[in-house]
């Protein structure tokens, strides 16, 4: 479903964020992007949504990542970004969702449908007419993520879906990835949360592969993750007072 | 409140109010931008010495304001900061025109002082107008209407970008402020010397979350075309308003209601 073949990338003429990538994701896969800083995860995301372009070839439902191509990739793949207020940008929760389904030319009753029951299904019924600077950021993340869902997309990229967020807050956020059918990749330094949502972890070391595989083999490998600036996830680290 | 975060909720406020409930807020978008263009040129195109004229003006929108649920008093408050310069405007006029159009006892008025009252008159009515326009209609609707008078897209679309930065930059200036004032305790306002690198960090920070609130659009299918709120049908209703307010105004402004007012109050 997503396929990168030695793509590199690099700002300017810098060292490359990106170097020599390849890895493919398939349908129904939720796939963890981990690593420390500066790693790369947010680039490979832009990479795929066409924000960025740099060497190798992508390519997004054998549809290559190309000018030509970005609508048709863009209505395959949502993306929820780190600061949901960049990506709430209309006045109320329900004008923002319908942005994204009537820019691809869904009529206003099959738009009103789809809202309707993303929220319902997300049990976020009492947020469609509320104003987004009114809703607290729990609220505004669950609608950011609605708003992404609206559109139908077969792919879903989140950047750090579960970062300042409250514990439930949190849990309702991993809750509703883990209920969703789609292909994700989700980027994210919240090891936790990835060990509960995805199968499978691609851990990142200054723009390159430096892991790829089973989550729980990986995020409990702790020479491995330390190797790589991270460190093993809370519940797996035993920690007594 | 700081004056920032008071002009956030302001700018916030408007929405909210655009958003309300009453038969001035279901009026056609349309006929409502009609009216008010019609309102304002109106207004303008009195004679500089007509004042009992333009007086009967203000009818108009004090009536909408009321029936659109909305204070006059909010609308002053709102456009405290643009009625000083718009008064301004007509200062000069006593000063240029001595010719004396009244004696009252000793009193003479003179045309530059009559001339300064309408000019100033007619400043705060257009901007009446213009408030209860933008806060009977969301900014949607009023771009929506606007293509419908086939306004070309990439003016409506600046328009309301350019709405939609305002809170944006608003949001930054803020965080900056605060960064700002948490390290210079006792300080009055920005330091004159920091004014620079402020102004320059300001314009990076609003072009970078700009940047991030384009790509969001762009990867929702925006391709430089908003699809504004559908605007429903133009109703009887909004006719008759149109139609009513433009028998209204046109009457106001051709014929001396004032004038006749005063003679049946004598008679």
């Amino acid at each position: 479903m997503i396929e990168f073949q030695n793509v590199s990338f690099s700002y300017g003429e810098g060292k490359p964020v990106v170097e020599h990538l390849s890895f493919s994701i398939q349908e129904g896969e939720t796939v963890g992007l981990i690593g420390a800083n500066g790693a790369g995860k947010s680039t490979i995301m832009k990479l795929l949504l066409g924000l960025l372009s740099g060497s190798g070839d992508i390519l997004v439902d054998g549809l290559p990542v190309s000018k030509q191509n970005l609508p048709a990739i863009r209505k395959k793949v949502g993306f929820v970004l780190q600061d949901s207020d960049n990506q709430m940008f209309m006045p109320t929760v329900y004008e923002d969702m319908i942005f994204g389904p009537r820019n691809y030319g869904l009529s206003r009753e099959e738009t009103e449908k789809r809202v309707d029951s993303v929220l319902q299904t997300l049990g976020l019924t009492e947020l469609k007419h509320r104003y987004n600077h009114k809703i607290s950021g729990g609220e505004k993340r669950m609608a950011a993520i609605a708003t992404i869902l609206a559109m139908e997309p077969a792919i879903i990229l989140m950047d750090e879906p579960s970062t300042a967020l409250d514990p439930v807050n949190r849990r309702t956020v991993i809750n509703t990835i883990r209920s969703l059918p789609q292909t994700k990749l989700i980027a994210s330094h919240d090891l936790d949360m990835i060990l509960d949502t995805c199968q499978r972890v691609i851990l990142l070391s200054h723009g390159a592969i430096a892991a790829d595989g089973d989550a729980e083999v990986i995020l409990r490998d702790k020479a491995l993750l330390e190797a790589n600036r991270m460190e093993l996830p809370f519940c797996l680290q035993g920690w007594h007072r | 409140m700081d004056r920032l975060s008071q002009a956030q909720s302001e700018l916030r406020e408007m929405d909210a109010l655009a958003a309300m409930d009453s038969p001035v807020h279901r009026i056609h978008p349309m006929c409502k931008l009609y009216v008010t263009i019609l309102y304002i040129v109106t207004v303008v195109s009195f004679p500089k010495y007509n004042f009992s004229g333009l007086l009967v003006m203000v009818i108009f929108p004090v009536l909408l304001f009321q029936a659109a649920g909305i204070s006059v008093k909010l609308c002053f408050y709102k456009l405290r900061i643009v009625l000083p310069l718009v008064c301004a405007v007509g200062l000069a006029n006593p000063f240029l025109d001595h010719t004396p159009v009244l004696r009252m006892g000793g009193l003479v008025l003179t045309g530059g002082v009559l001339s300064m009252v309408t000019l100033m008159m007619k400043g705060v009515f257009s901007l009446m107008a213009s408030f209860l326009l933008i806060s009977t209609t969301s900014i949607d609707s009023l771009c929506a209407a606007l293509r419908k008078l086939h306004l070309p897209g990439i003016l409506t679309t600046l328009l309301l970008l350019t709405y939609r930065y305002i809170g944006v930059m608003i949001q930054e200036v803020a965080v900056m402020t605060q960064a700002y004032r948490l390290r210079a305790p006792g300080q009055k306002g920005i330091h004159i010397s920091a004014w620079g690198s402020f102004l320059g960090q300001l314009l990076l920070r609003s072009a970078d979350r700009a940047e991030e609130l384009y790509s969001s659009m762009r990867l929702r299918g925006f391709q430089g075309d908003f699809h504004y709120a559908d605007v429903p049908a133009c109703r009887v209703s909004s006719l008759l308003f149109a139609v009513g307010a433009t028998i209204l105004i046109l009457a106001a402004r051709y014929l001396n209601i004032a004038g006749l007012l005063g003679s049946l109050v004598m008679r």
